[in-house]
């Protein structure tokens, strides 16, 4: 199934291509010249202060935004302007900043929603609730470590808690690609390796092409193998943890100052 | 007089109407974020009270002075006004607000119901008169056709009541204070604004526009149960064209609605009784939240 | 709670046959007004189906008129008349006629959704109320059907009316029900809660609400032939907004949990009704009025939560 892959991804493999994406709201410059090839199975983050344009990056590429100009490319087959719906269908999944999860349904209700949903047969008459399908949903769950809440509704559930529900309901359409948009903000500082820790076990042996938003530079560092800075909608480096992290413009712009009090870098 | 300036001038009068009896309803939503299903009835109480109230004064030696019976229907639209607005958004709406958007629309319909009733228990079924106003200005010529001049009037008050509601918000400090609050309740209410109080003085302010609405129309019909069915729904869809809590909207929509049924009448009177539906839907079809939509904040 | 594939099937004959088994007690007037009541639920159903993914249609008349007027056109132009025939082709014509109006509606949410199906209804309304040839105003009057060639009168076709609204009115019930516990039917709680996620999962919610839609109208429509011929006469006021809103306000009342409630919602209101109508005939709507207000301030999620509550008490689980 998954052939060994070199760590980083195999670079004459690309599965996720931006080229020239620029994105302005009014005055705002959220994207300006983004071009990134990612490698398939690699795991990337993204960097960044608030309002650097990371979530807009993520947003252009799920098709929540349609970037003013410039193409993006999956598997070669050009997704530029799709709607979010079909390009999940192709296999490019994402999780929230804010968990969008439904409210008033329980978290194992959430579950089987998107598993219904990843089966593009979903049915009028099979129940929603049939013994295979509270299986698998109870199963994912379970790798999430979070099957205790499963008849909690979102309001009852701790923060760590809706974020991982966020993911594990990304993860249910078994993507190619997955995008997190800062998995690990408004979770206790302990629990941020566990809660990746468990993201990755999850994603392990599917080849999962991974990039996730994070302002952790220790998390950065431990889980990808390669970073994309952006400042004012550019990607100012794109490199290695360790070079990006003696990049002069990324400790003016990100690491240090502004960002340390914005995204908490330095804790 | 050509088929094209008929429908004009028609439009404009219907047009005019349309914008004083939804105005009311616009700025309920803008501010309060509640369509108001009661404004239909509250427009009627408007017409019955007026009815009343002008009764009264011309049985009362108001022939001496009949140009009196205008200040006693804008009395009477203030009475509806101070009367109902803190009874309905004090002592019921208050209580819906942290519900859902559709709750309160119900709660709204359900206070349209009461109202209905109440205004058969207080005046009766059978139908008044008060046209002594609507006459009291004689008529225009326009070429060969005579139009009341009253309807005219209708088009003074338009745009008076528009020009009062859009310097009100936009020029004085306390329309400063209602605008913050429709920007961010939240915020507002932590920058120190009574925002309990803007609501209620705003509500107050839609239901006197939408009792105005019915003062000026009562010496023009029969005052009778179901006027306020019909003007609902005629309010509702000016709102709609024009974008949900937009005061130029409304009066955009109000024109658009009013040149279309004037239009309708003229040259396919069949199409009469659902020309404005049509109007909606067409508007919606190529605007889907109206002509002027609120901005919605990012969501993800 | 309802994992055993029997459940959906079992309270159905249960239910039919305590409808029937009262049809034999109650007096001719009952029959009449439960007969009514059946057919407006079903309408009201179709509200249900939307109000599961978070809409509110204002305009659920559209499909009680194009039922009724099929029944009466029908038989006045074709000499159809039997019952099955006519439900089959009043669902049809709303079937397809929904299937158009699907297009445009499923992108609009909240009040522009509900102002929009207010709109088609008016505009259905108007056209009627001009079209003298079919009645005008006036509407038409709509023959007394037949059942598969037995042709009732009197008492006996009142309650063969009944019994037969008894049973379709279980049957799509029961099919509702399925749906609703079925995956589509979880996505449609899902649309309602957050939209924009379960497009992220990879569903279609236009889709969702078009088909949504398109049953509602189903229902709306055998509900609307039911209706037409339980009173012999069809109207233009059958698409008239007030109509609608009485179906909204059966469906706020039942709120979305349980499809008996919404059955039995509406046959509260027909009795409140004609109750009013008859010891209050003033303020039948005030009565309406504070009853809805009552409801939405005690009963947030109408009587079918109340109906959960009960069923869970009994519940073992
Ligand atoms: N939908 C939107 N409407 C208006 N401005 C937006 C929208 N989305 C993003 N922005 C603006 O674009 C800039 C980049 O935002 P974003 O991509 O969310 O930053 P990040 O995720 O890096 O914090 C910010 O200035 C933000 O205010
Ligand atoms: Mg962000």
């Amino acid at each position: 199934m998954s052939t060994p892959e070199p760590p980083g991804g195999n670079p004459d493999d690309i599965v996720l291509q931006a080229k020239n994406l620029n994105k302005a709201f009014g005055a705002v410059t959220a994207a300006k010249d983004v071009n990134v090839a990612v490698p398939r199975g690699a795991v990337w983050s993204l960097i960044g202060s608030n309002g650097a344009g990371k979530t807009t990056f993520v947003n252009m590429v799920t098709g929540y935004l349609r970037p003013d100009s410039g193409t993006i490319l999956f598997n070669d087959k050009n997704i530029t302007g799709m709607e979010p719906r079909k390009i999940t269908r192709l296999g490019i999944s994402r999780s929230f900043q804010i968990p969008q999860l439904c409210a008033e349904l329980t978290a194992l209700d959430n579950m089987l929603v998107s598993l219904g949903s990843a089966n593009e047969q979903a049915s009028f008459f099979r129940s929603a609730h049939s013994a295979d399908s509270v299986a698998s949903a109870t199963e994912m769950l379970e790798r999430f470590r979070i099957v205790d809440y499963r008849h909690r509704t979102m309001a009852e559930l701790p923060a760590g808690v809706r974020k991982l529900l966020d993911i594990a309901m990304a993860i249910t359409g078994d993507p190619q690609v997955l995008l997190l948009d800062e998995p690990t903000s408004g979770v206790a500082a302990e629990e941020k390796y566990p809660l990746m820790d468990l993201v990755m076990e999850a994603l392990e042996g599917a080849n999962v092409t991974v990039m996730f938003v994070e302002h952790d530079m220790d998390i950065v560092a431990r889980y990808s193998q390669r970073v994309l800075a952006f400042y004012d909608g550019q990607i100012i480096a794109n490199d290695t943890p360790d070079h990006v992290m003696q990049d002069e413009s990324v400790r003016r712009f990100v690491t240090g100052g502004a960002a340390a009090t914005a995204g908490g870098a330095s804790c | 007089m050509d088929l094209l300036a008929v429908i004009l001038v028609d439009g404009l009068i219907y047009g005019a109407w349309l914008f004083i009896v939804s105005v009311g309803l616009t700025l309920t939503f803008g501010v309060l974020n509640i369509l108001n299903m009661a404004h239909g009835g509250l427009y009627a109480i408007g017409a019955y009270t007026t009815a009343t109230a002008v009764g009264i004064y011309f049985a009362n030696g108001g022939d001496a002075f009949p140009l009196g019976s205008y200040a006693v229907m804008v009395f009477a639209a203030l009475l509806v006004a101070v009367v109902l607005g803190p009874l309905l958004e004090r002592g019921l709406l208050r209580h819906f607000y942290d519900r859902d958007h559709v709750v309160i629309v119900l709660v709204t319909y359900g206070i349209f119901l009461i109202l209905e009733d109440v205004m058969k228990l207080i005046w009766g079924v059978t139908p008044l008169f008060v046209s002594e106003p609507y006459s009291l200005l004689g008529n225009v010529e326009m070429g060969p056709l005579f139009y009341v001049t009253y309807d005219f009037l209708v088009i003074g008050v338009a745009i008076v009541a528009g020009l009062i509601v859009w310097y009100v918000l936009n020029r004085t400090r306390q329309g400063k204070v209602v605008l913050a609050v429709i920007h961010d309740r939240e915020m507002s209410r932590t920058m120190g604004v009574n925002v309990n109080k803007v609501f209620m003085v705003s509500f107050m302010a839609g239901v006197f526009l939408a009792a105005l609405g019915g003062a000026l129309t009562a010496p023009m019909i029969s005052v009778s149960p179901g006027i306020s069915v019909n003007v609902i729904i005629l309010a509702f869809a000016v709102v709609i064209i024009g974008g949900l809590g937009s005061i130029e909207g409304a009066a955009i929509g109000a024109l658009f609605v009013g040149i279309a049924r004037a239009a309708s009448v003229h040259m396919l009177p069949a199409a009469e009784l659902f020309i404005i539906y049509l109007v909606m839907a067409a508007v919606l079809v190529f605007r889907p939240e109206g002509l002027f939509p609120k901005t919605e904040a990012r969501k993800i | 709670m309802m994992n055993s594939r029997f459940f959906v099937p079992l309270s159905c004959v249960i239910i039919f046959s305590a409808l029937v088994g009262i049809g034999f007690i109650i007096p001719q007037w009952a029959m009449f007004l439960a007969t009514m009541a059946l057919a407006k639920g079903l309408v009201a159903l179709g509200i249900v189906i939307l109000m599961r993914a978070g809409l509110v249609s204002f305009g659920q008349g559209l499909y009680f008129c194009i039922g009724a007027y099929v029944s009466g056109l029908m038989a006045n132009w074709t000499g159809i008349t039997d019952i099955i025939l006519l439900s089959i082709l009043g669902i049809l014509v709303s079937v397809i006629l929904a299937t158009v109006c699907a297009k445009l509606l499923s992108g609009y949410r909240g009040i522009f959704f509900a102002m929009l199906t207010l709109s088609l209804s008016m505009i259905l309304y108007g056209a009627l109320s001009k079209m003298s040839m079919i009645g005008g105003t006036d509407g038409l009057n709509v023959s007394a059907p037949t059942f598969l060639g037995f042709a009732p009168e009197g008492r006996a076709l009142g309650f063969s009316l009944y019994f037969y609204t008894c049973l379709v009115s279980v049957i799509a019930g029961g099919f509702i029900r399925v749906y609703f516990n079925s995956e589509r039917g979880l996505t449609a709680l899902a649309i309602r809660d957050n939209e924009l996620r379960v497009e992220y999962l990879g569903s279609s919610v236009k889709s969702a609400i078009s088909a949504g839609y398109i049953m509602a109208a189903a229902v709306g429509g055998l509900g609307g032939v039911i209706a037409g011929l339980a009173i012999g006469h069809v109207d233009p006021e059958y698409a008239y907004w007030t109509t609608s809103g009485e179906f909204v306000f059966v469906a706020i009342l039942s709120g979305f949990f349980s499809i008996t409630a919404v059955f039995a919602s509406s046959i509260v209101l027909e009795i409140v009704r004609s109750f009013s109508n008859l010891y209050f005939p003033n303020t039948w709507q005030l009565v309406l009025g504070v009853f809805l207000l009552i409801v939405i301030l005690l009963l947030p999620n109408g009587l079918g939560s109340l109906f959960n509550k009960l069923r869970r008490r009994g519940d073992s689980e």
